[in-house]
């Protein structure tokens, strides 16, 4: 892994100042069946091309942000802050 | 034919040496004479030397090659640097030079027997079939092929040979290649104003000059990696580049061929012999045969003859295709049969024409394909941004002569296709009867171009035998998947410098002052004690004691929410938390595993102050962003850890204390248990917290880092005469486990949830929802099924972290923490057990040293049960 991902902060950095969290999961509202909490908390849908991400940027500007990022190539698409995510109670 | 001193030629223009500059270094402890500008390989060739190494299976001699750094033949011993290529690397005043690989010396390697006789018993793969049975004898077997096979001997007990650095750049155009047509696109690229650096293997101190480019030599590609990464190792400095487009211009390679005695010392390819003339004024031989590929070939038996060889015979490829082999004698090569016809000789300088490097071009995803016009592989479709000029692009006058690097073999004796791995072409034919028919399979089965060379001069070779054999061609059989390193690399330079992030807190010099070992934890560096933790426990129960908690994390959560943000972050409630009030919190993920805890202290209506473990202050910050980034409630989270040292002052004398430091009221009246308050001690604006993590009635001082030193001996100063002592991380640990604290990370682990750690009263299930709540709910459904406990030694044995709790002879738990308390006159710890043993007074078997030992359950604290201490 040594891919570049455009930091909407910072620009593009190396993928080692950052972290990530994964594909961006929906978390349940309340109150979920416990199906749904296993599924939120163990499935994933790992999918094979682009998928929006949640990454830190850990050693740098520290935010959050959405990244899109084609899991075949590691190329990052579309980078977004999360100002207009979704509000989850 | 003699070989004497003297190979050396008078002085030639354009050659590398300075002969009015002399080194003397050791060769096998006898000293050796050189020019600056020789390589140990050049010093050595004029000093009469023609084999250089014994052959890594075999033990066959083997001399000089290539002469440019890529075959193994020339690998040395330096000092205790192993696998040296002799033939690039500059002699130094007096280094250490030995041969590797060698029981013996260079000449009479008692090894050799192996090439003698042992032939019929180690064919290719018989390590995968032999020497498996009896099983009990395979270490002897093991150290037997650990001494015959392999390349150089590491010191075991040899210490880090030198400072290794990387180096971070970013460049607009690399060049990886500094010949023709690298040195060409460097200038274009320069001249239209761009940013170039240039990367030469072979390049020396004062070679290349380009304008405007910058030029890093000797130094070799590694690889290109994803985000066009090119690691290029330069010595002792790895340079991580990154660069915007990357031009590859690494040439291509002369191929060798395969008859039998191909590996001869005085068989060479042209590259060798020309640089031996032209770089070091070396004579390669005397007599000498050529066979290249047509103006190739020409130009060769040209410089030979220049530098005073006689050329007995050239055989052009193109017009002839002969049966070869080669005749040694005494190691030496020493003679050459052309078709049956052998004429004596001591150099033969044979190349079956050259391949593209595209080693690079395919790590970085670019598509290679089989040129049959040409005979050789070529880059044909590249990805964006990467470029390939000059030969290893295909551009070259004519390509490899296909048929001539196998069908030639003609006469008895050992073929090599690999020299690295000595891989025969009997080996090679062989794996293809036992049906290891793919070029891929090949390759893991019989190790060919998985040597020294990764491939360079054995790739080829491999891929046309494999296609004659086969009955199909190059294109079919395809090439190997091309993976760094392109060129070999020391592990040293990988590691890089041990650079570890080191934190310290601003007390760290009166630490050191006053005697302090100092212990990690997690990056920080914490005293563990000052000489005696006993004595620092007792006088914390007895007297006073101060200890340095600035590492401790410390988070401001700022916000008309914040209230809000931290219920559902934690499993207790917080709205209804007073401001100046304190109250313990454990975090959680949404599976309900602890990850950290602390405390929260509420400042005032909108600002909380939230404390976290010594290494956990980035993670929760990180976690609280995340969360916040989804909800986007209305806070600010700051992170004041560095900025703010924080003291633990604690002990039966402290109210004494107090009033000497601060006008504040520390009665228990005004200032009770799990109270925060602003005040001024010692005349600096200070946060305290009432907190007891060690038992004793105590005060958390939390201020300016800048004030640390002065805070640290005022306090001190003060306390004097109540019996104040510093104490450590190893006196908090005992105190904290007399009072049954947890330790995140330590009695918890991934695994772990606040109902079965023992803290179900944390939970309010009366609020919203918060993160980690429907787990909590799952573990409540089913069942606890573990629980952490603590438990008190039978007897003074202390088991170790870790250490087992058995019942009926099978582990059911496991100790987290244990520790002998002078106070409880007990041996003290904590322990998850099944449910069925998480009762008051139950005992537990616990395997101490491979013994059981037995314990007795407890489940109040140790150490002042009821808290009485802390709120008094």
């Amino acid at each position: 892994m040594s891919f570049l991902i455009p930091c909407p902060h910072c620009g593009a950095r190396d993928v080692s100042e950052f972290v990530s969290r994964g594909e961006v999961t929906q978390r349940p509202v309340e109150p979920p069946s416990f199906l749904e909490v296993a599924v939120y908390l163990y499935f994933r849908r790992n999918v094979a091309g682009p998928q929006r991400e949640w990454w830190y940027h850990r050693r740098g500007c520290q935010t959050w942000f959405l990244a899109t990022r084609d899991t075949r190539t590691n190329v990052v698409t579309e980078v977004e802050l999360p100002l207009e995510f979704e509000k989850i109670p | 034919m003699s070989h004497t001193p003297g190979s050396r030629l008078p002085q030639r223009e354009g050659e590398k040496i300075d002969r009015k500059a002399h080194i003397s270094f050791l060769w096998s402890n006898k000293r050796i004479q050189a020019f600056r500008g020789d390589t140990i390989a050049s010093a050595l060739f004029a000093a009469g030397e023609r084999v250089f190494s014994r052959s890594f299976k075999y033990h066959r001699p083997r001399g000089l090659y290539c002469c440019s750094g890529h075959c193994p033949n020339c690998m040395v011993q330096v000092g205790r640097t192993p696998n040296v290529r002799s033939c690039v690397e500059p002699v130094r005043e007096g280094m250490d030079v030995k041969p590797q690989n060698v029981m013996g010396s260079l000449t009479r390697d008692l090894l050799q027997i192996t090439d003698k006789v042992g032939g019929p018993f180690t064919p290719v793969g018989f390590y995968y079939r032999t020497m498996i049975h009896p099983r009990r004898a395979w270490p002897l077997y093991e150290r037997v092929l650990r001494n015959v096979a392999g390349l150089g001997r590491i010191d075991k007990h040899a210490r880090r040979a030198g400072r290794f650095d990387m180096e971070h750049r970013h460049v607009e155009v690399l060049v990886i290649g500094g010949g023709r047509s690298g040195i060409a696109a460097a200038e274009i690229a320069a001249g239209s104003g761009h940013q170039v650096l240039l990367i030469d293997e072979l390049g020396v101190e004062d070679g290349l000059h380009i304008p405007g480019v910058e030029v890093i030599a000797p130094a070799r590609a590694i690889g290109i990696y994803e985000g066009k990464l090119v690691p290029v190792e330069a010595g002792n400095i790895l340079y991580r580049i990154r660069a915007e487009r990357i031009v590859v211009a690494t040439g291509a390679m002369e191929q060798p061929l395969l008859f039998p005695g191909n590996d001869l010392p005085g068989v060479m390819l042209p590259m060798g012999a020309r640089r031996l003339i032209n770089d070091w004024s070396l004579k390669p031989g005397d007599l000498a045969i050529v066979i290249g590929t047509g103006s190739e070939g020409l130009a060769m038996a040209d410089d030979l003859t220049g530098a005073g060889v006689r050329v007995a015979d050239l055989v052009d490829l193109r017009s002839r295709m002969p049966k070869l082999h080669a005749r040694g004698s005494k190691g030496r090569l020493a003679a050459v049969g052309i078709d049956g016809y052998e004429q004596e000789c001591d150099l033969l300088v044979a190349s079956g024409g050259r391949q593209p490097n595209y080693s690079l071009l395919a790590q970085a995803g670019g598509v290679i394909e089989y040129d049959p016009a040409r005979g050789i592989f070529v880059p044909t479709i590249l990805p964006e941004g990467i470029e390939a000029v000059g030969s290893v692009a295909g551009e070259m006058a004519r390509g490899a002569v296909p048929a001539a690097t196998f069908s030639g073999a003609g006469g008895a004796g050992k073929s090599f296709v690999c020299i690295c791995e000595d891989v025969t072409e009997k080996d090679m034919k062989r794996a293809i009867a036992e049906g290891f028919e793919g070029i891929e399979l090949a390759k893991r089965y019989t190790t060919v171009t998985m040597g020294p060379c990764q491939g360079k001069f054995c790739h080829l070779p491999c891929i046309r035998m494999y296609a004659q054999q086969t009955g199909t061609d190059e294109a079919t059989i395809g090439t190997t998947t091309a993976r760094p390193p392109w060129s070999p690399v020391s592990l040293g330079v990988l590691a890089g410098r041990g650079i570890e992030p080191r934190e310290q807190t601003s007390l760290h010099y009166s630490h050191l002052a006053m005697g302090a070992t100092m212990m990690w934890a997690g990056s920080w560096l914490r005293p563990h004690s000052y000489g005696d933790a006993e004595a620092e426990v007792k006088a914390v129960h007895h007297a006073l004691g101060l200890i340095d908690v600035s590492t401790l994390g410390k988070l401001l959560v700022i916000g008309p929410e914040a209230a809000v943000f931290l219920e559902r972050m934690y499993p207790n409630k917080f709205a209804d938390l007073k401001p100046g009030r304190i109250r313990y919190g454990v975090l959680a993920t949404d599976g309900a595993r602890i990850f950290d805890d602390g405390t929260i202290g509420r400042l005032s209506e909108n600002v909380f102050y939230v404390t976290t473990t010594s290494t956990g202050a980035e993670g929760v910050l990180e976690w609280f962003e995340w969360w916040n980034a989804i909800w986007q409630l209305d806070i600010e989270i700051f992170n004041v850890t560095g900025a703010l040292t924080a003291l633990n002052v604690a002990g039966p004398r402290v109210r004494e204390l107090m009033p000497r430091l601060t006008d504040l009221d520390v009665s228990n009246e005004s200032f009770k248990y799990l109270d925060l308050k602003h005040a001024e001690v010692a005349g600096v604006p200070c946060i305290l917290l009432r907190i007891g993590f060690v038992g004793e009635l105590g005060y958390e001082i939390h201020f300016p880092s800048p004030f640390g030193e002065y805070m640290w001996d005022k306090i001190l100063e003060l306390g004097a005469d109540l019996g104040i002592r510093p104490f450590g991380v190893e006196a908090q640990r005992v105190l904290r486990l007399e009072k049954m604290h947890i330790l995140a990370g330590q009695d918890t682990d991934s695994e772990s949830n606040v109902l079965e750690a023992g803290m179900p009263w944390i939970v309010k299930w009366d609020k919203d929802d918060f993160v980690g709540r429907w787990s909590l709910e799952e573990v409540q459904r089913r069942g606890l099924k573990d629980k952490l406990v603590g438990f008190e030694m039978a007897n003074r044995s202390i088991p170790p972290e870790g250490g087992q709790i058995v019942l009926d002879g099978s582990p059911v738990g496991r100790v987290t923490s244990c520790r002998w308390s002078e106070e409880v006159n007990k041996v003290i710890g904590m322990a998850w057990v099944p449910m069925a043993l998480a009762e008051e007074g139950a005992t537990l078997s616990i395997k101490v040293n491979g013994s059981v030992k037995a314990a007795t359950v407890t489940l109040k604290p140790f150490f002042d049960s009821e808290g009485s201490k802390l709120r008094s």
